[in-house]
């Protein structure tokens, strides 16, 4: 948890409790304890409305790879494709995204003109800003055009390396623009991150590196980046998490199909998310249950990562503090 | 220590150790070299007639890159090089993830201008065939502002209320637990949050009932979590002494809230919602699968069938897939895209306008 | 190795107010120069403009002359980065990397300059520096333990150490007990006599003790009013400021008169 020190409310003058006092400090709890409550709903509804259909699965949910749910009886399906599709996708989004955002952060904390930084820091928020459906519509039709050259030169000079094995798919609907469109997308994320903890360096220790004759970037590796780590770190896991829960921009950029294939310039992979979005609408028989017993498995994937990121976070902000 | 004579050097002689006077390059000689580098690959794109702005722009950075850093490492040593590499990936960073930004805005504008009129704005789709010449989105409209207004009212009063309590009640055990899982909730998926108001839905009214009223709960659920960490962060800025200064006039502590920290954060709590409004009125998928992905016509009934929103819209005239689909989808996303600037810019306005002078 | 510094009329300014106005002295070789002076009145500005150091605060410029011996370190092919590698910095706070060692901290600025040096290389100029810093004893068994783990005084030390191993002609220090305890504060004040034997060494203190103890030359700066730039009053040797100023303003400070 981020420790704040919160301006702690003084006792009011009064002893006795008034009722003002009473309703308001109860409803202000009860907020609190709703907001628990929705977040057991959450959990709990999933868990009923997939039940049915994990006990009426005739193959391991966790290790099979199709998907035949939408049936009145027997159904067959699994997650292992899609979840593999989902981490995967989040993956190539991270490890684009990460050098980037480390980059801009230290561009608009050290390299950017002062009066200008603020408005540039804005520049990349714009990029949260835009909704996701708009990322796969640009994706779609302007990004992946022109990726599909490009594509073809890395399966000829790359295409020895099996994740880049020929030949390239004509549309670039894959994996791999999908990863680039979700690192576009939690660029902004991990950059927020970044600079909140590039502003925390203390200058004592930037003086102290510039002061024995550091350059900038001597300055930066020895007192900017040991510092910020666990910024870094706890930004690049919630990024991830929100690539892996992202929607719409892979479900309007992969061409889907249910396959665990390493090879990113080809279609055939597909994310969780995508695929209940993509299958709900035609969802009869035990398909709504079992798209949900999917679901069930990204809010866990994403829970423990957003979890691992928190305390990252936490664990750093102890060790600078 | 690196000097073996004490006498001190003579003023243009001198080895490079003792003498801090190193090769420089000239002040202006990044920024010439940047324009110069431009400006030979424009002409040799031109020349083989393959002039695509990204390759132009690839081509410069790295002709640019490579010939700073060696002139540097010739002239200014190692040190220096390194140090002007990193700067040159620092910059090209930030020019890197502008790219999408405006090449997205650019698309957007672009084609989205084509159908993006009065009429667009004013018409439904209802009785229009997905191939027509005609149609817009006024049902869309009407059914982003009433999930979007709906999801408001429930996720407000709760998010500012929670905030009030953690800023201002809570202690101990509960406080931790509430802080830790409204971080939890910030991190839930999207369309995780659609299935939760189908499986709830499912529960109350059975299977296939679809509204409104089921997409504005799947985006409170959404919208919460943000509404409480940024109406935190403005309550905790009121000074103490605003709180203690009102106490000592005898104000009981719900009046003080009421009157003397909600109204001095105000400002701060405004733009924090318009922020998570504009965060949630692009949300697509838990709509797709709470309010339908086909109705047509205009519904200003929130518990009555299905609701088109802009979002969800785009998304529908995408998955049709003909050249008038994609020209409606690109105008509607600029109808959306416009929406959350506008969102985007009211509210840092109002942040600044308004702020109370607390320094 | 030991450097003379000269300064010649030099105004610093932050954007467009004048916060140094016109400071001309000598910084004589292997000895140690105080500064003196209430708040405010621009010794530490004064100070970083020395080594450059205050290039790092937006806005800051300094105009003039310093000439390193005969080297003007303002001059127009001169690199800052290598000014503050011949010019070493205290500060105020100790600062040890918190993510290193001690013997990490202890080596950073040197390896920055000589990347391939060996092992025994390493060992023999932490050893050297440490020794330097008087604190070699206290840290010998624990090298590889975080810095930050040391007493404030112990840390400043280190921060002694660490600037001595770049091998600097000079040594500035801003207000280096200033956080410290008394003890601590007479353990750097043996330390700065033992070092001015192969520096340039310059303290800023707001210790009139502590400059009397420590300096053999002392320079008085003040400024006519709030808001007006800081200028030098006087400089001599440390026994003739105390005992016999020549300036009106020096005596009224050093007795304690204002400030």
């Amino acid at each position: 948890m981020t420790t704040t020190d919160a301006p702690k409310a003084a006792p009011p003058p009064t002893g006795k409790r008034r009722i003002g006092d009473v309703v308001f400090a109860g409803l202000a709890r009860g907020s609190g304890i709703l907001i628990l409550l929705i977040l057991a709903g959450v959990a709990a509804f999933l868990l009923v409305q997939a039940w049915p259909s994990l006990l009426a699965n005739t193959s391991n949910f966790l290790t099979d790879q199709s998907w035949n749910a939408n049936v009145r009886e027997n159904p067959s399906f699994g997650v292992a494709a899609l979840a593999f599709g989902t981490v995967m996708a989040a993956a190539i989004a991270l490890l684009l995204a990460t050098p980037v955002a480390i980059g801009i952060a230290l561009f608009i904390v050290y390299y950017a003109p002062r009066r200008l930084a603020t408005t540039l820091g804005y520049l990349v928020d714009l990029l949260a800003a835009i909704p996701s459906v708009v990322y796969g519509l640009w994706g779609m039709m302007v990004l992946a055009p022109q990726l599909v050259p490009i594509y073809e030169g890395m399966t000829t000079y790359l295409g020895w390396i099996p994740l880049f094995a020929g030949p390239a798919s004509t549309s670039a609907r894959t994996l791999l623009t999908a990863g680039v469109v979700l690192a576009v997308m939690i660029l902004p994320i991990i950059t927020a991150m970044s600079r909140d903890v590039f502003h925390q360096v203390p200058q004592g220790h930037r003086e102290a590196a510039l002061a024995m004759g550091a350059t900038r970037w001597e300055m930066i590796r020895l007192a900017v980046l040991p510092f910020g780590k666990s910024g870094i770190v706890g930004g690049a896991m919630l990024g991830m998490g929100r690539a892996l829960g992202e929607t719409m921009a892979v479900a309007m950029i992969l061409s889907p199909s249910l396959a665990i294939s390493f090879n990113l310039l080809q279609s055939g992979n597909q994310t969780i998310a995508a695929h209940i979005a993509l299958q709900y609408p035609e969802a009869t028989g035990y398909g709504v249950s079992a798209l949900i017993a999917a679901g069930l498995v990204l809010f866990a994937i994403t829970l423990a990562v957003n979890m691992g990121a928190r305390y990252v976070v936490a664990r750093g902000n102890k060790e600078s503090a | 220590m690196s000097m073996t004579t004490t006498q001190p050097p003579a003023p243009d002689a001198g080895s490079p150790e003792n003498d801090l006077r190193s090769g420089a390059l000239p002040h202006r000689f990044p920024l010439v070299l940047l324009v110069a580098c431009g400006m030979v690959v424009a002409g040799v794109l031109a020349a083989f007639s393959s002039f695509g702005i990204v390759l132009w722009a690839l081509l410069t950075a790295v002709s640019y890159v490579v010939i700073v850093v060696t002139a540097s490492a010739r002239i200014e040593g190692g040190r220096k090089a390194k140090d002007r590499l990193v700067t040159s990936l620092v910059y090209s960073a930030f020019l890197l993830a502008m790219a999408p930004l405006v090449s997205l805005l650019y698309t957007v504008v672009g084609y989205g201008l084509a159908r993006f009129d009065g009429y667009f704005l004013t018409v439904s789709m209802n009785g229009v065939l997905p191939s027509m010449d005609a149609g817009g989105v006024y049902h869309a409209i009407v059914g982003t502002l009433a999930i979007t207004g709906m999801a408001t009212l429930i996720s407000v009063p709760i998010g500012v209320l929670t905030a009030v309590y953690l800023v201002e009640y809570a202690q101990g055990r509960l406080k931790k637990v509430i802080t830790f899982f409204v971080d939890v909730m910030t991190g839930i998926p999207s369309i995780v949050a659609g299935l939760f108001v189908v499986a709830l839905w499912m529960m109350l009214f059975g299977p296939g009932n679809t509204n409104g009223a089921a997409g504005a709960i799947s985006l409170a659920v959404l919208m919460i979590p943000v509404v409480v960490r940024s109406s935190e962060e403005m309550l905790r800025l009121v000074p103490r002494d605003l709180r203690e200064a009102s106490y000592a006039l005898g104000v009981p502590k719900w009046r003080t809230i009421t009157k003397v920290v909600l109204p001095t954060s105000a400002a701060g709590l405004t733009t924090g919602i318009m922020l998570a409004i504009a965060r949630v009125i692009g949300e697509t998928a838990p709509l797709v699968l709470t309010a339908g992905s086909s109705a047509v016509s205009i519904n200003w009934n929130l518990f009555d069938g299905q609701m088109m929103s802009l979002p969800v819209f785009i998304y529908s005239q995408f998955r049709m897939g003909g050249a008038v689909n994609y020209e409606r989808a690109w105008a509607a996303a600029l109808t959306l895209v416009l929406t959350v600037m506008l969102l985007f810019v009211l509210a840092r306005v109002i942040g600044r306008l308004f702020a109370p002078k607390t320094r | 190795m030991a450097k003379r510094i000269d300064v010649s009329g030099l105004h610093v300014y932050y954007g467009d107010f004048l916060a140094v106005e016109d400071v001309s002295m000598t910084i004589e070789p292997r000895s140690v120069t105080a500064f003196i002076g209430s708040s405010g009145c621009g010794k530490s500005t004064f100070l970083r403009t020395l080594n450059r150091m205050h290039e790092v605060t937006p806005g800051a410029r300094a105009e003039g002359k310093v000439l390193l011996d005969d080297l003007d370190i303002y001059g127009r092919e001169v690199d800052p980065v290598m000014v503050r590698s011949e010019i070493g910095m205290v500060f105020q706070k100790a600062n040890p990397f918190p993510t290193m060692s001690i013997y990490d901290n202890v080596i950073a600025g040197a390896r920055l300059n000589n990347k391939r040096m060996s092992k025994s290389e390493a060992d023999g100029l932490v050893e050297e520096s440490l020794r330097g810093a008087n604190l070699w004893e206290e840290v010998k068994d624990r090298l590889h333990k975080p810095g930050s783990g040391l007493s404030g005084g112990q840390q400043q030390r280190l921060c002694i150490a660490r600037a001595t191993a770049v091998k600097p002609s000079v040594l500035l220090m801003d207000e280096p007990c200033s956080a410290l305890d008394p003890i601590s504060t007479l353990a750097i004040e043996d330390l700065i006599h033992k070092l001015k034997e192969d520096y340039t060494i310059v303290i800023v203190t707001h210790n009139m003790q502590q400059a009397a103890r420590v300096s053999d030359r002392t320079a008085f700066f003040n400024l006519s009013a709030p808001g007006k730039p800081g200028k030098l009053i006087e400089m001599g040797e440390t026994n003739q400021i105390f005992t016999r100023p020549e300036k009106k303003e020096t005596e009224n400070y050093i007795t304690g008169r204002f400030g």
